[in-house]
């Protein structure tokens, strides 16, 4: 049985596979062109500037429900 | 005497010297040399991390890939970011077990949570078949680096010999501490090299990043999409390619032993939140690709790409700044790698194949002569047979990657038994190695590394199963 704080974590921890992976073929184009970048640029390097807010996110969850001495992951 | 040369003789000799005397202060013993003491806070490892990480291929490689297949390359973006992902959620649980335990590297791990001195003997052999034709890429890439930056006043070979040998020198003496504090330096030259660079040329030549790419949309809309410019490389590629890359960055040798370095399950934690920073520069590189692929689109190899755009805009001394930061850029992740090639085949080879009773000092003394060794071997491969061990890069990527299931079940699966995991491992090897060797790599379309890794994980489990788990007070 998972904690709750580990289970949460791993859902935010999912993100970016989900975005920089499975939603590939939908965001394969061009246009709309997004600070001056191609969409499939754009949408990537969002979500990898994205990735350590998410990963800070999921600390935090681990951080509150979790019980301290044991750590992030069991 | 000209003044690229100089900038890259002062870099190489003042790198030496911080990496040699990075050791002088500390007593040396294995856990000191090759996991420096367990003591790296979060900056150190973030910097050492990045440093072995970030290697003349991405260098080379981003922009080359940018310049000649176009989409494709944003693979390198994301596999990093996937892999920072999931070692947040593994390495502090593998840090743990390795303190306390005392690991100093993926064998032992294997030795430990398996009970098996032969799954460990194996797992060294299969960790330095993969680092010696990654670090003779490394040898490669310095050798041309320099070259093309010194316009030929520094011959390749001549570059290799110096810069290895010197490495070679802190290494035997100060082990990861050395590597770590090169990499300060490495890290440094690097991202002004390609903060000048990625940010000056969409400027000067196309007033900005964003009119640059209104002009590449406008000249050739394909490259910038996936498959881009190449004929195969589609999503479904991207996709499988990025996975088993992400999955098996963390599982070569001397990135999975560095994270033993580290002071303490949080710094490793927080380490892993902070990682996907370091891949912002890698968007300038690309920059630099799309730029080369407009101003100069004649090129035959895209790898000379960066080189050749530097040399086209910037001053001759602004070249030898970028050749010196290449050398670094090689060093560091080469130190690391002949530091732990050596300590597989002392410690995990020599001590747990044959001599399970040798001392910690009998052991530090070969992996030192190993250094020695190894640095020879590797160095008359990259000068006589430059081009034979290219090949070998791919299995050794593809065969890491089969260590997957071992780590990750082992940690989180306490039924993961020895006979599941040996026999998984030898059959994603055999399948990846078949694959590769009678060119069906990719297979239905998928890397021939990920086909590997799906039966290993499947026999993996199904053994696992059906088999008697070791007693495990322990994970």
């Amino acid at each position: 049985m998972k904690k709750k704080g580990t289970k949460l974590a791993l859902i935010f921890g999912a993100i970016p596979f989900l975005t920089m992976v499975l939603a590939l073929p939908l965001v394969n184009r061009i246009e709309p062109v997004i600070l001056g970048m191609p969409f499939l640029l754009f949408w990537i390097l969002i979500w990898v500037v994205l990735t350590p807010p998410i990963l800070f996110a999921a600390y935090l969850c681990e951080k509150k429900f979790n019980r301290p001495e044991e750590g992030g992951d069991e | 005497m000209n003044i690229a040369l100089i900038i890259i003789f002062a870099t190489i000799a003042i790198s030496t010297i911080v990496g040699i005397f990075a050791g002088r202060r500390v007593k040396m013993n294995l856990e000191n040399w090759t996991v420096a003491g367990r003591r790296f806070g979060v900056i150190i490892i973030w910097l050492l991390m990045a440093g072995e990480i970030y290697t003349t291929f991405t260098f080379l490689g981003a922009s080359g890939w940018a310049y000649s297949k176009g989409a494709p390359a944003f693979y390198i973006l994301i596999y990093g970011t996937l892999a920072y992902t999931l070692s947040f959620f593994i390495l502090p649980a593998l840090w743990r077990v390795g303190k306390r335990y005392g690991l100093h590297t993926q064998p032992d791990y294997f030795i430990k949570r398996y009970d098996s001195r032969s799954l460990g003997v194996f797992v060294a052999l299969i960790g330095v078949f993969s680092i010696i034709p990654y670090l003779q890429l490394q040898l490669a890439g310095l050798g041309f680096i320099v070259e093309v930056a010194s316009k030929g006043a520094i011959p390749s070979n001549t570059a290799i010999l110096i810069s290895f040998i010197l490495t070679c020198a802190f290494v035997y003496t100060s082990g990861l501490r050395g590597a770590a504090w090169v990499a300060i330096i490495k890290d440094v030259m690097m991202l002004a090299a390609v903060g000048v660079v990625g940010i000056g040329v969409p400027i000067i030549y196309f007033g900005s990043p964003g009119k640059m790419f209104e002009t590449l949309i406008a000249k050739m809309p394909e490259h910038l999409v996936f498959p881009g410019s190449t004929p195969n490389m589609n999503v479904a590629w991207v996709m499988s390619t990025i996975l088993l890359t992400g999955l098996g960055f963390y599982m070569w040798p001397h990135v999975f032993g560095s994270a033993f370095s580290a002071k303490s399950d949080k710094v490793i934690k927080r380490n892993a939140i902070i990682m996907p920073f370091y891949q912002i520069p890698i968007l300038l590189i690309f920059l630099v690709g799309f730029t080369a692929f407009l101003v100069i689109p004649e090129l035959k190899n895209g790898d000379l790409a960066f080189l050749e755009l530097v040399n086209r805009t910037y001053p001759p001394w602004f070249m030898g700044f970028v050749g010196a930061a290449g050398a670094v850029t090689a060093m560091v992740p080469s130190a690391i790698l002949v530091l732990f090639a050596s300590t597989l085949l002392a410690k995990n080879v020599y001590q747990s194949g044959f001599r399970p009773r040798a001392k910690e000092e009998t052991v530090l003394r070969l992996s030192r002569i190993m250094v020695l060794l190894i640095t020879a071997f590797a160095l008359v491969f990259a000068i006589y047979f430059p081009n034979e061990l290219v090949n070998l890069l791919i299995l050794g990527y593809d065969g890491v990657c089969q260590f997957f299931p071992g780590v990750v079940l082992g940690l989180f699966w306490k039924r993961a038994s020895k006979t599941g995991v040996f026999t998984g491992l030898v059959i994603g090897i055999a399948v990846v190695a078949f694959l590769i060797l009678t060119g069906r790599d990719p297979f239905l379309g998928m890397n021939a590394g990920f086909v590997g890794l799906v039966l290993n994980s499947f026999f993996t489990i199904v053994i696992s199963v059906n088999t008697k788990p070791i007693r495990l007070d322990t994970i």
